[in-house]
C-alpha cells in the first residue's frame, strides 16, 4: 500500500468510526444507566433513516434540515418505549433479566417487520441532497462530504452529551446510575430519569441514523449490522463509558477499514469480531469500563 | 406530625412488622430501640415508601400509603438510610447539591448548605472529593447533610452510629440535637441504647416486629427489665 492509500483508508475508517461511536454511545448510555441492553437499538436507527426518507420523499426537505426534527422524534420514541415496555418489564417479579432481553429483542423483530410491511423490503436511498456526490480533496485524500458532515455532526453530538453530563440533570443521571434506589431519598423520580435516559439514547442513535441516511441505503435490516458493531464497540470501550464509546468507535472504524483494504471488503467484519474476541479474552471490562 | 396505626410489613417474605402503632409529635426526638432484626430498619423503610405495608401512616394529616418514595421525600420526610447510600463516584458537593434537585425552580434551594457546613465543617473542607473517599464518620455526616438539603420537616435516621469511631458518634448525635433545635422533628433508630435514649424525648422498644414498651426516654433508660429482656445487655 502506498502512503496515500493508507491515509485514504484511515480517513474512511475515521469517518465511519465516528458514526459507530455515536450509535454505541446511545446503547452504552442506556445500559450504563439501568443495566438494560437494548436489542432494538439498531432498529431505532433504522426508524430514523426511514423518517428521513419519508420526509425527504414527501417534501424534498434536505436531511441536514431534518436533523432536529428526527432527533426529537427519536427522543420521544425512546421515552415511549421506556414508559410503555421497559418500565413494565422491570416491574416483573421473576426472571427479570430474561424478560428484559426478550422485550427489546421482540421489539426489534416487531419494528423490522413493521418497516417491511409499511415500506417494503427493497432498499430506498435519499439522493439528490445538498451534499450528495460532493467531496473535498484534502491533500490527495478524498473526503466525501456526506460522510464528512456525518462525522462532524456525530462529534457535535458527543460534545452535547458531554455538556449534558455536566448539568444538574447530568448529575442526577449519574446518581441514578450509581444507586437507583437511593435517588428517591432526594426526591428524584427515577422513572422519569430512566425515561429521559431512553430518550437521550434513542436521540443519539437517531442523529447517527439521519446522517447515515445521506449516503447509505435505507432498508428494514440496515440496523442489524450497525447494532452488532455497536455491541462490539460498547464492549471494547467499556459498558457505560461515553469516552470509551468514542475511542472504541474510532478504533473499530479503523480496524474495519484496514481489514477491508488488506483482505477484501466483504471480509471487513472479520477484523471487528477478532477485536471483540480479544476484548473478551484479555480485558473483559473494556478500555474505560468501570465494572 | 407522624402517626402509625397497626402497621404491618413484610420484608423478603418475612413478617418484619406486626401491628405497630407509634406517634411522633412536632419538634420531638423519638427513638426506636431494639435488637438486631427487631424490624427497626423496616419501620423507617415503610414510612419512606420503600416496602409494601398494611395499615395507616399519616404525615401531617396526609396518608403516605401507596405514595411513591420520591413523593414522600418531597413532602418533607427525609431518610438517612442504613449503609448511607451516598453516590460514591460523585463529589461531596454534588451529593449535597443533588439533595435540592427536586426543588429546581425555587429560589434559595441551596440555602441549607450553610446549615450543613455549620453542623459539619469537615464537609466543607472535602467538597471536591469523591464521596467514596470519605471516612465512615464523614460519610454519615454527608448522608445527613444530603437529607437536610431536601429540607425535611421530619428527619429519620437509621443507625447513624453504625461503623463510626466512638469519638464521632457523640459529634453526630450532638448534630442531631442541633437539627431538632432548628425545628426539624427527628425519628431515630438505634441499636446503641444509652446514646439514643440520652438525646431522645420519648422512646419505643421494638422486639420481633412488635412494640413492647414505650414512654419517656428517661424511664426506659432506667428500666432494667428493658435492657435484660429485650436488648440482651
Amino acid at each position: 500500500m502506498t502512503l496515500e492509500t493508507i491515509l485514504q483508508v484511515a480517513a474512511g475508517g475515521l469517518l465511519m468510526g465516528l458514526i459507530y461511536a455515536l450509535v454505541a454511545a446511545g446503547l452504552s448510555l442506556i445500559f450504563g444507566l439501568m443495566d438494560v441492553v437494548n436489542f432494538a437499538h439498531g432498529e431505532l436507527m433504522m426508524l430514523a433513516m426511514y423518517a428521513v426518507f419519508v420526509i425527504w420523499d414527501a417534501s424534498g426537505l434536505d436531511p441536514m434540515l431534518q436533523l432536529p426534527l428526527v432527533a426529537a422524534l427519536l427522543f420521544g420514541t425512546g421515552m415511549v418505549i421506556y414508559r410503555g415496555l421497559i418500565a413494565r418489564a422491570l416491574s416483573v417479579q421473576f426472571n427479570r433479566g430474561m424478560v428484559q432481553i426478550f422485550v427489546t429483542f421482540g421489539l426489534a423483530i416487531f419494528i423490522r417487520g413493521a418497516a417491511q410491511f409499511v415500506w417494503g423490503g427493497d432498499f430506498k436511498s435519499v439522493n439528490a441532497t445538498w451534499l450528495a456526490g460532493r467531496s473535498w480533496n484534502f491533500g490527495g485524500v478524498y473526503l466525501p462530504l456526506p460522510q464528512l458532515a456525518a462525522s462532524v455532526v456525530c462529534l457535535a453530538a458527543f460534545a452535547g452529551l458531554l455538556l449534558i453530563s455536566r448539568t444538574e440533570f447530568g448529575k442526577a443521571l449519574e446518581a441514578t446510575r450509581e444507586d437507583r434506589d437511593a435517588v428517591a431519598l432526594i426526591g428524584i423520580d427515577r422513572d422519569r430519569i430512566f425515561a429521559l435516559g431512553w430518550g437521550l439514547g434513542a436521540g443519539a442513535v437517531g442523529i447517527a441514523g439521519v446522517m447515515l441516511a445521506g449516503f447509505y441505503y435505507v432498508g428494514p435490516n440496515v440496523g442489524v449490522s450497525f447494532a452488532l458493531i455497536a455491541y462490539v464497540t460498547v464492549a471494547l470501550g467499556g459498558f457505560g463509558s461515553m469516552l470509551g464509546a468514542l475511542v472504541a468507535g474510532l478504533l473499530i472504524g479503523e480496524v474495519e477499514a484496514f481489514t477491508a483494504a488488506v483482505l477484501e471488503p466483504s471480509l471487513k467484519q472479520i477484523g471487528v469480531f477478532a477485536v471483540y474476541l480479544g476484548v473478551l479474552m484479555f480485558r473483559p471490562r473494556g478500555l474505560f469500563g468501570k465494572l | 406530625m407522624l402517626r402509625l396505626e397497626s402497621l404491618s410489613a413484610s420484608y423478603r417474605g418475612l413478617k418484619a412488622l406486626q401491628g405497630v402503632s407509634l406517634e411522633v409529635g412536632k419538634g420531638e426526638i423519638v427513638a426506636v430501640v431494639g435488637a438486631n432484626g427487631a424490624g427497626k430498619s423496616t419501620l423507617l423503610k415503610s414510612i419512606a415508601g420503600q416496602v409494601a405495608i398494611e395499615g395507616t401512616i399519616m404525615f401531617d394529616g396526609q396518608s403516605l400509603h401507596r405514595m411513591p418514595a420520591h413523593e414522600i421525600t418531597r413532602l418533607g420526610v427525609g431518610l438517612v438510610p442504613e449503609g448511607r447510600r451516598l453516590f460514591p463516584r460523585l463529589s461531596v458537593e454534588d451529593n449535597l447539591r443533588l439533595g435540592a434537585y427536586a426543588k429546581r425552580g425555587t429560589a434559595d434551594r441551596f440555602k441549607p448548605l450553610e446549615l450543613v457546613f455549620s453542623l459539619f465543617p469537615r464537609l466543607q473542607e472535602r467538597l471536591s472529593q469523591r464521596a467514596e473517599t470519605l471516612s465512615g464518620g464523614e460519610q454519615q455526616m454527608l448522608a445527613i447533610g444530603r437529607a437536610l438539603m431536601t429540607q425535611p420537616r421530619l428527619l429519620m435516621l437509621d443507625e447513624p452510629s453504625q461503623g463510626i469511631m466512638p469519638r464521632l458518634v457523640d459529634d453526630i448525635l450532638a448534630a442531631v440535637q442541633k437539627i431538632r433545635d432548628l425545628g426539624v422533628t427527628v425519628l431515630l433508630v438505634e441499636q446503641r441504647l444509652a446514646e439514643a435514649l440520652e438525646i431522645a424525648d420519648r422512646a419505643y422498644v421494638l422486639q420481633t416486629g412488635r412494640i413492647v414498651m414505650s414512654g419517656p426516654a428517661r424511664e426506659i433508660a432506667a428500666d432494667d427489665a428493658v435492657r435484660r429482656a429485650y436488648l440482651g445487655i
